[in-house]
């Protein structure tokens, strides 16, 4: 038990790589083998997660089951992990995810094998950002992840994968490229990538050492380091104008792919937002909350708008996403444009928007893997996702209905739901902050309601389209695996919705000392 | 007296050549076996020499030193240090791989392997050197075959060409590089009264300041000829496009790393205060490079020039790193030399074992090599990754420090040499895709076998390497920081 609390976090992060490469000496004829392999290997991360969750102190500061092993001496990095409750929770949504995202693959039939150990990949690589607490691990991590994405989309994707594939790839290393400009910039002038002690050294620096920079004063490469920053998380988050491969590579994914591709992925350029971007540059941030406010309602009211407007049932899906990440982003604008600040109200405003933000990427990873299961589930029946060949399915999938009901109400924000929840925090925070653009983002909510109504309307109500009902396109109900997918969503959905006080303490207790 | 390691290193390819030699021509089969153990008898010795190198202990190891015309001062003296060990490992895994992969060559194995370990003697004799003359005896060495391996085995529509530009281009970098060389040896005559080659001695020769700001140029740039700094690169793309299989992994994957390791050993080491002065130059030059050949790969359809011309954009990576003449950028630039070495080696044999049954190395022409051969597939994949400098593969550990050396000169080539990664990123992306992915083209369908056991060997090993790098730098870097330490100090204190 010693061993397990000592080398907690590695071993999280590390067996779904071990678990990978037993897969890769099971024989690929075994596909039943490999999938249980899979499933219950993913899930052993999930369980030590719960121990993990249960075992961690909501009450202290900073972070807490670190773990600092040599990695590159020659340049001071370290593989520092830890997480505090900001990183607690994401840990929490990637290995729940994970195994759910495997278990929605069985029908998977082609070349399983190298499906599900890319799978275990992506799964370290998303694990490994969330806990890292040394940049360039930070950096690393976040790179990784993207080639079992790229292989993901590329090789079991739908009809024009190629592009979108190339397209979330060359987007995502473009983004980060000032990202790794910005990294070595940071590794260079102090010598060393620890995030802790960069918390401490980058805020307050007036000289950068080492670097032969005379032509731009300190205060301008900051600003320079910081949109590089931005424009990388920005373009996973994604905000708007920088999220247009989003619908294309949600789109053509495999069906677990969106899933893990909606509910993690994104998430990781929230936490970017959150884990460098708060601390590391404040003051940057103060100054230009209100740009990044301006290109979160942006994605709010474009991204509803945009999701009406689809006629594809998974774009509509991938759309909402730009719509609930904005979200996320505007709740991360106000708390940045409430730095320092004087004023009681915004003092006590913003912890709650922050509070709202990371919850809200919890619930949005909850949710948006809920729907696009639902869209794969469907699609796997129809082959089209064509809106308007859907109409009064009802009827004939009664079971499935409620679910997708059930789920695009939690997307909707329904009181009661997961959804409500993080929606009216962020909104309550980020209102005496933000007022303008907290006003405008109420009316993009407007739209959700109608996009999602949308979707339900021309998917389950309306008059049947008589071609799924009988003969060889004769509907199915939604069968007991994808039910088993879909419960434990649906349970925490409504659990969250009623009682969200048990994360939101963990959360909370980050939000506070974030910066 | 102690195992002359270094020495049996450098012979055993030579002897093995000429033992080759004397085999009756039809006996293919013997030959290659021959061949094949010799190969695994000098990769052996050079993982020896590498694990046993003692990263605490300064200064060059294994030395060995006898007179050979005492009068003109010319020695056989011999060493290794952190720089050099790794690039006498890369020889070894090359010509392992090399062998491997050129099984299946029936067109006068016995020359071929002859001439190609001729080669081999040649490049480890160069790493090794302490010497200046037995430096350009070696280099010359390894350059002569070169001529042969692609005149005679080569891609018959440019072999005489390509031969031909390469020879040219190659001895007249190394003739003018001989000049600097032979001016050095006079002048520390003069100022010491030694007649030496040493160069352990010629570090000591106080070269004035002005002498060395007049002879580096000469000297680097005839050796980077060979490392394929912009703009003197033009050979190398069509030299790897002629050159049968093994050579172009030879080609690529060390013969470049000799011109970037003379470079860096006679113009850097010999002339540290030519090189602080001339710094900015290379480092224009090598940036170009990187961001010009990774556009000009981008713009390839024949798999091997768009890999030539990827190797010029990493090459330049080296010389960059070497340009900074600081700890990250030099000790970047050793393991770039060593990570480039092994992936482009891996690349080119991918692309001579489907070229082998394809008969066409177009990438519009090519497709779904994936389903065929899997094994080579992944391997192409990982070398890529290397390419792209992904997190997690020996490019990384090797780009990362060289960037954070350019960071500390000159952060604008930093910023601008970033490009190339996404242009690398976008190219090895779309290659991998069509090459590997797509539908296969008709006329191909039923002609494509998957690779030999003796290929995936070959692969494997390199794959290993990439990776072990990749997730722990500690196996490399503290090695070459041990040989750049020494590097450093001849810049600081002459």
């Amino acid at each position: 038990m010693d061993f397990i609390n000592n080398y907690l976090l590695s071993l999280i992060l590390f067996l779904p790589a071990l678990v990978a490469l037993v897969i890769f000496f099971l024989p690929s004829g075994e596909q039943k083998l490999i999938r249980w392999t899979a499933l219950i290997g993913s899930m052993i991360p999930f369980a030590l997660t719960l121990v993990l969750w249960f075992s961690f102190n909501s009450n202290i500061e900073g972070f807490q089951f670190e773990e600092q092993y040599t990695w590159y001496e020659a340049i001071n990095s370290t593989l520092h992990l830890g997480v505090d409750g900001l990183s607690l929770t994401m840990v929490l949504l990637t290995t729940f995810l994970t195994p759910l995202a495997i278990l929605a693959s069985f029908g998977i039939t082609d070349r399983v094998k190298a499906y599900m150990m890319l799978f275990l990949f992506l799964e370290m690589g998303m694990l490994g950002v969330f806990m890292s607490l040394d940049l360039l691990i930070f950096f690393v991590f976040w790179e990784i992840g993207l080639v079992p994405m790229y292989f993901l989309i590329n090789q079991w994707g739908s009809a024009n994968r190629d592009y979108a594939s190339l397209k979330f790839m060359i987007y995502t290393m473009g983004g980060s490229l000032g990202l790794l400009l910005a990294v070595q910039l940071l590794g260079v002038s102090f010598g060393t990538y620890d995030l802790p002690q960069l918390y401490e050294l980058w805020p307050g620096a007036q000289t950068l050492a080492n670097i032969p920079i005379t032509w731009l004063d300190v205060p301008t490469i900051k600003t320079i380091a910081f949109w590089a920053f931005v424009i990388a998380f920005a373009v996973k988050v994604p905000l708007w104008p920088f999220h247009t491969w989003l619908p294309d590579a949600h789109t053509e994914a495999p069906t677990a792919g969106s899933m893990i591709l909606a509910g993690v992925l994104l998430k990781l350029g929230a936490y970017g937002f959150l884990r460098l971007i708060l601390p590391l540059y404040p003051e940057q941030a103060q100054v230009y909350a209100g740009a990044l406010a301006f290109l979160a309602t942006a994605a709010i009211v474009f991204g509803a708008f945009a999701a009406y407007g689809q006629t594809d049932f998974k774009r509509l899906v991938a759309y909402s996403s730009v719509n609930h990440m904005g979200f996320v982003v505007l709740g991360i604008a106000a708390a940045a444009a409430a730095y320092g600040s004087n004023n009681e109200i915004w003092k006590a405003s913003y912890p709650l928007a922050l509070n709202g933000a990371i919850l809200q990427m919890f619930n949005h990873g909850l949710s948006a893997a809920g729907m696009f299961f639902l869209v794969g589930v469907i699609y796997e029946r129809t082959h089209t996702r064509d809106l308007s060949k859907f109409g009064g399915l009802f009827p004939l999938v009664p079971v499935y209905g409620g679910i997708l009901i059930f789920t695009s109400m939690a997307s909707l924000g329904l009181p009661g739901l997961n959804g409500f929840i993080s929606e009216f925090l962020v909104v309550r925070g980020s209102w005496p902050i933000l007022t303008v653009y907290t006003a405008i983002s109420m009316l993009g909510l407007l739209f959700t309601g109608a996009y999602i109504l949308k979707g339900i309307k021309s998917v389950l109500h309306g008059p049947m389209n008589e071609h799924w009902a009988q003969g060889e396109h004769k509907l199915t109900e939604i069968n007991f695996r994808e039910i088993i997918v879909m419960a434990p969503l649906m349970v925490l959905i409504l659990w969250i919705g009623v009682w969200p006080a048990w994360i939101l303490d963990v959360i909370n207790k980050a939000v506070v000392s974030l910066f | 007296m102690t195992f002359p390691i270094l020495s049996v290193i450098v012979f055993t390819p030579i002897v093995a050549g000429v033992f080759i030699l004397l085999f009756p021509a039809e006996r293919k089969t013997e030959v290659r076996v021959t061949a094949l153990a010799a190969a695994t008898f000098a990769l052996l010795l050079s993982i020896w020499v590498y694990i046993s190198y003692d990263v605490n202990a300064a200064g060059y190891q294994f030395q060995e030193a006898y007179n050979w015309l005492p009068t003109l001062g010319i020695g056989y003296h011999v060493g290794v240090d952190g720089m050099s060990t790794p690039l006498v490992l890369l020889t070894g895994v090359v010509m392992f791989t090399g062998v491997l992969i050129s099984w299946g060559i029936e067109d006068r194995p016995r020359e071929f392997f002859a001439f190609l370990f001729i080669l081999a003697s040649g490049v480890f004799g160069v790493f090794v050197a302490l010497d200046l003359f037995q430096l350009f005896f070696f280099y010359e060495i390894a350059v002569f075959p070169m001529f042969l391996l692609i005149a005679i085995w080569g891609w018959i529509k440019t072999r005489e060409y390509a031969a031909m530009k390469l020879t040219l281009y190659l001895f007249i970098g190394s003739v003018v590089s001989l000049v600097g060389a032979l001016a050095m040896y006079w002048v520390a005559y003069q100022n010491t009264g030694v007649l030496t080659f040493d160069m352990l001695q010629l570090e000591q020769a106080n070269f004035s300041e002005q002498f060395q700001i007049i002879w580096f140029l000469p000297v680097f740039l005839g050796f980077a000829v060979l490392g394929g700094i912009w703009p003197f690169h033009n050979w190398s793309p069509d030299g790897h496009v002629a050159a049968p299989t093994a050579v172009s992994m030879f080609h690529a994957g060390v013969l470049m790393k000799l011109g970037a390791f003379a470079a860096l050993r006679v113009g850097i080491m010999l002339l540290p205060k030519g090189a602080e002065y001339w710094s900015w130059l290379i480092m224009a030059f090598a940036g170009i490079a990187v961001v010009y050949g990774a556009f000009i790969a981008f713009m390839q359809d024949d798999m091997k020039y768009m890999i030539g011309f990827s190797s010029v954009s990493h090459m330049g990576l080296v010389m960059l790193g070497m340009s900074t003449l600081n700890q990250n950028g030099l000790t970047g630039a050793g393991v770039q030399m060593f990570s480039h070495g092994i992936m482009t080696a891996l690349f080119f044999a991918v692309t001579g074992m489907i070229y082998d049954r394809a008969h066409t190395r177009q990438i519009s022409e090519l497709g779904g090599m994936a389903k065929i051969m899997p094994f080579a597939t992944i391997g192409f994949i990982i070398g890529g990754l290397v390419s792209m400098g992904m997190p997690g593969f020996s490019g990384f550990v090797a780009e990362f420090p060289i960037f954070m050396g350019v960071w500390q000169v000159q952060p604008w080539v930093a910023i601008v040499a970033s490009i190339s990664i996404v242009i690398t990123a976008a190219y090895i992306m779309r290659n991998i895709r069509d090459v590997f992915f797509r539908p296969m083209p008709e006329n191909l369908e039923g002609h494509i076998t998957d690779v030999t056991v003796l290929d995936k060997v070959a692969i494997a090993t390199v794959v290993i390497l990439m990776i072990a790098i990749g997730l722990f730098p500690s196996v490399m870097v503290p090695m070459v920081q041990s040989g750049v330490e020494n590097i450093l100090r001849l810049l600081g204190g002459v």
